[in-house]
């Protein structure tokens, strides 16, 4: 420290070259090590006569795949049958994160709560499932509660075109009619009025002090505007109805038994653990503050948005990114319960190819940037929730 | 200075890893006393361990017959339980000295994978079983249905094939393991399930009701099952490969494990002199004893006692075309000389 400050400009000794000598003998090393690594997989790789190498993306795949976002049959590329394994583990960790947000959240709040059994069905909750495998929770939702619903010929109809059955859950699935596109645009103008409706309040009261009612009148003017449009363009929205027809339903939305299992199970488990993240938000909130804040005559919902949330978050949003990656990761999983995610339909295509580094390599790339994308939005989150000092 | 130790580990494992890759199988196997088999993680009649945790079965006999050959003792085995999508894999990388695994002689797997198929040990082919109930005749009125099944098999690309080629639409349910889509098919949650024959027989068999679940009569592909071993080495390939002709020679000759050693002494047939060692020395073309086929026969049988054992008489699978080529059968080797 003393030495640098005295000669910032020459910032040379005998000391820091043998550090720097180190350090490149180390860097030297390290790209050493994996050079050989690599240039030993290529050596076996030819002696083997195993192709190495991404030409394989663009070879037909030929393999079927059961549940998919995009239109994909067999004659397209591996690196397309890819793409539907990744969206599809795109789509569960979306859906099971924000499921198991709400659940966690719900669960956090009832272990704290002031009413016995809530407290105490939250605590089993947490305990029974935290403490059990994921894949014991996977194999019980699928095998055990799904697979004992009745078969599509008896399927529990919960109204016209709802029903549900261990082929899966099937719902009408929601079609634009004429007039579609006028009904859209109207809501959307809508919502616009409704937002300046909400900003419009918010600056008016910090104005004249004089309170609004901005969500709620907000909320008014959007429902009114769309109910209005709804009824001016003569049902813009149609659906098409699943039928019963040989085998199984045909039409409507499907919610696959596999995809359906895959989520509760994530949801169920990671709820757990984010539950117990917002519980110990909760409880780093020192007690007198809310006691102060009571005793003020202060409303409690103002105090928990205003007091105890703000604080709170503060602890569990750090945790909660680990259980969001933990979440996304295990997501692999599906391959035992039959849904294709990325694993699944990469490891299918190593079976047919054999080009398991490729894959793997892949594999890593997607889980990696997925995981990168949901730290960085966690930390932006989590920099704006952080009290300010002054 | 903690740093620097660790990466020169790391850099002797390495290099260690990268010289132990050169030795040959043969020499391996003798070194380590027993044979790396793969095997799979459980299908009846062809590797399944039994109550006593024991693998039965017919590939798992082939595994027991090349130990035999190769060290004398069939019990040198260590069987390895493989997924279907690690059969391959687990050759090519060296993990496992050979697969007996049902797995099929595909161009692709044979010249670009880092493997080489043997001898046939199996002729399979695809097929499909519904529920009696369903009363379905053939596999073309299966459109729309649901279909369970396993990943890293030819499986997947038969059943797209043969939808594309009869234009029917399949809703596939693909699993890891055979037994999970064993399972899922007796809950109802697919309408057909599609794998080998054979297996569909083994499974079908092993149902609580078996006339409940039907076989339709539609063979969708050829399945021809063989034994696989690295690329590159040939002598390990060669050794394999005859030891599996020697059990169907064996059948073909009438030499069985009960008649063996009396056969061996007192045989006036050429052939079996040859193969069995009385007279010149087929062991040493591979680099084996000269009484390699006596060792494989009295320790798991000919071809056909190894068939009868595994599949005709527990599952109840004919020989169909797996029977000599003298019956009437696809089964041919090539002759021990």
């Amino acid at each position: 420290m003393n030495t640098t400050k005295r000669n910032p400009k020459s910032g040379f000794s005998l000391e820091s070259l043998g550090s720097l000598i180190l350090q490149v003998g180390v860097l030297f090393a390290v790209l050493g090590v994996a050079y050989l690594l690599f240039a030993n997989t290529q050596k076996n790789l030819e002696i083997r006569g195993i192709e190495s190498g991404f030409a394989f993306l663009w070879h037909e795949a030929g393999l079927p795949i059961g549940d998919s976002l995009i239109d994909y049959d067999p004659s397209r590329g591996y690196g397309y049958a890819f793409l539907v394994g990744v969206l599809n583990t795109l789509l569960v960790s979306a859906l099971a994160i924000v499921l198991s947000t709400i659940l966690g959240i719900v669960v956090g709040v009832s272990r704290v709560s002031n009413n016995w059994l809530l407290a105490k069905c939250a605590t089993v909750y947490i305990e029974t499932l935290r403490n059990l495998p994921l894949l014991l929770t996977l194999f019980f939702v699928y095998t055990v509660v799904l697979a004992s619903l009745p078969h599509p010929r008896e399927a529990i109809a919960i109204a016209e075109g709802y029903y549900i059955s261990k082929r899966g859950i099937y719902l009408p699935r929601p079609l634009a009619e004429d007039g579609f596109a006028v009904f859209a645009a109207a809501s959307i103008v809508a919502l616009g009025l409704a937002f300046a409706f909400w900003r419009w309040a918010g600056a008016y009261k910090l104005r004249t002090g004089r309170s609004v009612h901005g969500f709620w009148g907000g909320l008014v003017i959007l429902g009114t505007l769309c109910a209005l449009s709804f009824l001016a363009t003569d049902r813009p929205i149609g659906s098409e109805m699943p039928v019963y027809k040989g085998f199984n339903f045909k039409g409507g939305l499907a919610l696959k038994p596999e995809f359906a299992a895959l989520l509760i199970g994530l949801m169920l488990y990671t709820a757990a653990f984010i539950g117990e993240n917002v519980r110990s938000g909760i409880q780093s909130v020192h007690a007198g503050q809310i006691e102060a804040a009571n005793a003020l005559g202060v409303s409690q919902g103002v105090v928990t948005r205003i007091v105890l949330l703000p604080q709170a978050l503060r602890v569990t949003i750090p945790a909660t990114t680990n259980d969001y990656a933990s979440l996304v990761k295990n997501s692999s999983l599906a391959v035992a319960i039959g849904y294709p995610d990325m694993v699944s339909i990469g490891g299918t295509i190593i079976g047919q190819n054999g080009q398991a580094i490729e894959i793997i390599a892949m594999w890593m790339a997607v889980y990696l940037t997925i995981n990168l994308v949901i730290s960085l939005a966690m930390n932006v989150l989590n920099a704006r929730v952080q009290i300010v000092e002054r | 200075m903690r740093n620097s130790t660790k990466i020169a580990a790391v850099a002797v494992a390495t290099l260690a890893g990268a010289s132990t890759a050169t030795a040959g199988t043969l020499e391996d196997v003798r070194a380590a006393g027993e044979l790396a088999c793969g095997v799979s993680e459980g299908v009846p009649g062809f590797s399944n361990p039994n109550s006593d945790g024991l693998w039965e079965g017919l590939d798992a006999d082939i595994c027991r017959a090349v130990a035999a050959a190769v060290l004398g003792d069939s019990n040198a085995v260590r069987f390895v339980p493989l997924a279907s999508k690690q059969k391959v894999l687990a050759v090519s990388s060296g993990q496992v000295d050979m697969t007996s695994r049902t797995t099929t002689w595909t161009m692709k797997r044979d010249s670009a994978e880092g493997v080489d198929f043997t001898a046939v040990v199996f002729y399979d082919g695809q097929g499909f079983m519904t529920s009696a109930a369903a009363g379905i005749s053939s596999a073309t009125e299966l459109n729309e249905a649901t279909v369970c099944l396993t990943t890293g098999t030819t499986t997947e690309l038969n059943l797209a094939d043969f939808a594309r080629a009869n234009g029917l639409t399949l809703e596939p349910v693909v699993f890891e393991g055979k037994r999970e889509a064993v399972e899922a098919y007796a809950s109802g949650r697919c309408d057909a399930l599609t794998t080998d024959s054979s297996q569909l027989a083994a499974f079908r068999a092993g149902f609580a009701d078996p006339s409940e679940h039907t076989i339709l009569p539609d063979v969708i592909s050829k399945e021809p099952l063989a034994p696989l071993v690295a690329h590159g080495d040939n002598q390990w390939k060669d050794i394999v490969t005859w030891v599996v002709y020697g059990l169907i020679t064996a059948e073909e000759l009438g030499v069985t494990q009960a008649n063996v050693a009396d056969v061996a002494a007192n045989s006036g047939n050429p052939a079996v002199q040859r193969m069995l060692g009385a007279s010149g020395d087929t062991g040493g073309f591979i680099g084996l004893e000269t009484s390699w086929m006596v060792d494989v026969l009295s320790a798991v049988g000919n071809y056909g006692e190894i068939y009868d054992r595994n599949l005709t008489s527990t599952l109840g699978l004919e020989r169909g075309v797996n029977a000599q080529w003298t019956e009437g059968g696809l089964l041919y080797a090539m002759p021990i000389r």
